[in-house]
């Protein structure tokens, strides 16, 4: 349970990142660790350089652009979790942030490490999934921003190359008004989901919907879309009924089936976990179904 | 392969020492300080037994580099007794029951040391959420709780509750 020898090294700057990344053989980047520390530890990673990018100023901060909450991509979770300007712009993220991992790893875990790991049950990816996110990839070519459906390409795999490496991640502010709902279940709080929803709804005169996100993760292979729940759902009056009729497409998502539960129990699960979650999002647009 | 010099100021001590980059936090305070207190459990990052600050924040020393914490404070379970006088938190853990074998008590100590620094008033469930990451085999959370809710309320500054009897109700 020691991970094998490696070289460490701990740019200052983005630039300087972006060099080590694209010259050193076998490099991977250290973000939180707290994902890729213990497949070192097991040695199911074994690298000759690490780029911790810790110590790069670039990569934090949280601002408000043109209608964007942007987040740097090494702000810790907890950072996050208790960020005002979060809860404000993007109470999903916040709400979701509760259920990653436990304080002692979000202490250390990072937003960005969290959707370069791209675990299918992480609730980070499928908040980014549900305000369909942009990330900002920064490499020695420059940087380039990826539609987080673009940067999700199936299990733990995304379209990061071997040297780039996540600078930012932008969220577009819903209405203000809007309403979200975030659900999980898992066996103890903190561990991996078997199955989750995350859900917006922005709501309005007569109950319709003008607006309608819904993904939900730990059933496929990676966070999903619920497409024809959302198309269900908007343009008309909302409703419990509207909720559990849309949330039913959720069903037609192919499941993976592991030791942990089997494939019809997580489409179980992901149709559940949806009607609370879009429950929850209509009742804070100020609708009770 | 590379070796690094690293400094870190541990229970309000600097140390400095020349560490490979693979050696964790862990094997640092245990090996190179001689800080045994910090226990190691799965070295994964799921037991919660080698939980400590580092600046201020609960860690898992297992899941971090001693390199990463250079120029950090760290805080491990020996730095919680001030002068060998056990910490409000330490004397309900012996006078609820709170520990079994003791092996998860040094990461149930810091982990809930940050708890009542920032949550004067935790309610059972916020206690109970905030342990989910520490495993404890002996079963031993019931007296573990109640220590917890204990120690907050001592830190308040109300009267301790009356310790439970030695049989220790829910183990």
């Amino acid at each position: 349970m020691k991970p094998a020898p490696f070289d460490y090294h701990a740019p200052r700057h983005l630039k300087e990142a972006a060099e080590l990344l694209a010259t050193l053989p076998n490099v991977k980047i250290l973000a939180g660790g707290q994902s890729l520390v213990p497949m070192m530890n097991f040695r199911y990673v074994i690298v000759d350089h690490l780029v911790d990018l810790g110590h790069v100023d670039d990569l934090r901060g949280i601002a408000v652009i043109d209608g964007r909450l942007r987040i740097g991509a090494m702000m810790r979770q907890r950072d996050l979790e208790t960020s005002p300007e979060v809860a404000r712009h993007c109470p999903l993220l916040a709400e979701a942030l509760r259920h990653v991992g436990h304080r002692q790893t979000r202490n250390r875990g990072t937003i960005g490490g969290s959707l370069a790991h791209a675990d299918p049950a992480a609730e980070l990816p499928a908040v980014c999934a549900a305000y369909d996110a942009v990330l900002h990839l920064a490499s020695i070519r420059g940087l380039r921003s990826v539609p987080f459906r673009e940067f999700s390409l199936g299990f733990m795999t995304t379209a990061l190359a071997p040297d780039e490496m996540i600078a930012a991640i932008e969220l577009p502010i819903w209405r203000s008004g809007h309403g979200h709902g975030f659900h999980e279940f898992a066996r103890r709080h903190g561990d991996f989901a078997l199955a989750g929803a995350a859900a917006l709804l922005d709501i309005g005169a007569g109950n319709v919907v003008r607006g309608a996100a819904l993904a939900v993760f730990g059933v496929a292979e990676q966070p999903v879309r619920v497409d024809a729940a959302e198309a269900a759902l908007t343009g008309k009056a909302i409703g419990s009924t509207a909720i559990q009729n849309a949330a039913a497409a959720a069903w037609l998502v192919e499941p993976i089936s592991d030791i942990h539960a089997g494939g019809d129990y997580r489409r179980h699960l992901a149709q559940v976990l949806s009607v609370r979650a879009l429950t929850d999002a209509a009742r804070r647009a100020g609708v009770d179904g | 392969m590379g070796k690094q010099a690293t400094r870190i100021t541990v229970n309000g001590k600097s140390h400095a020492r020349v560490v490979e980059a693979r050696l964790t936090l862990a094997d640092f305070l245990r090996h190179e300080l001689g800080l045994t207190g910090t226990h190691l459990g799965c070295e994964h990052g799921v037991c919660g037994a080698c939980t400590v600050l580092v600046d201020g924040h609960t860690a898992r020393s297992c899941l971090m580099f001693a390199v990463q914490a250079n120029g950090s404070e760290v805080t491990t379970v020996e730095g919680l007794a001030a002068d060998g006088e056990l910490s409000v938190l330490q004397q309900a853990f012996m006078d609820n029951h709170g520990l079994q074998c003791g092996f998860c008590t040094p990461g149930m100590l810091i982990t809930l040391t940050e708890l009542l620094r920032d949550n004067a008033e935790p309610s059972e469930a916020e206690v109970r959420e905030a342990l989910t990451g520490n495993l404890c085999r002996c079963t031993g959370y019931a007296g573990i709780v109640k220590a917890a809710l204990d120690a907050a309320q001592r830190l308040r500054g109300g009267t301790p509750s009356q310790p439970s009897p030695a049989s220790g109700g829910g183990r």
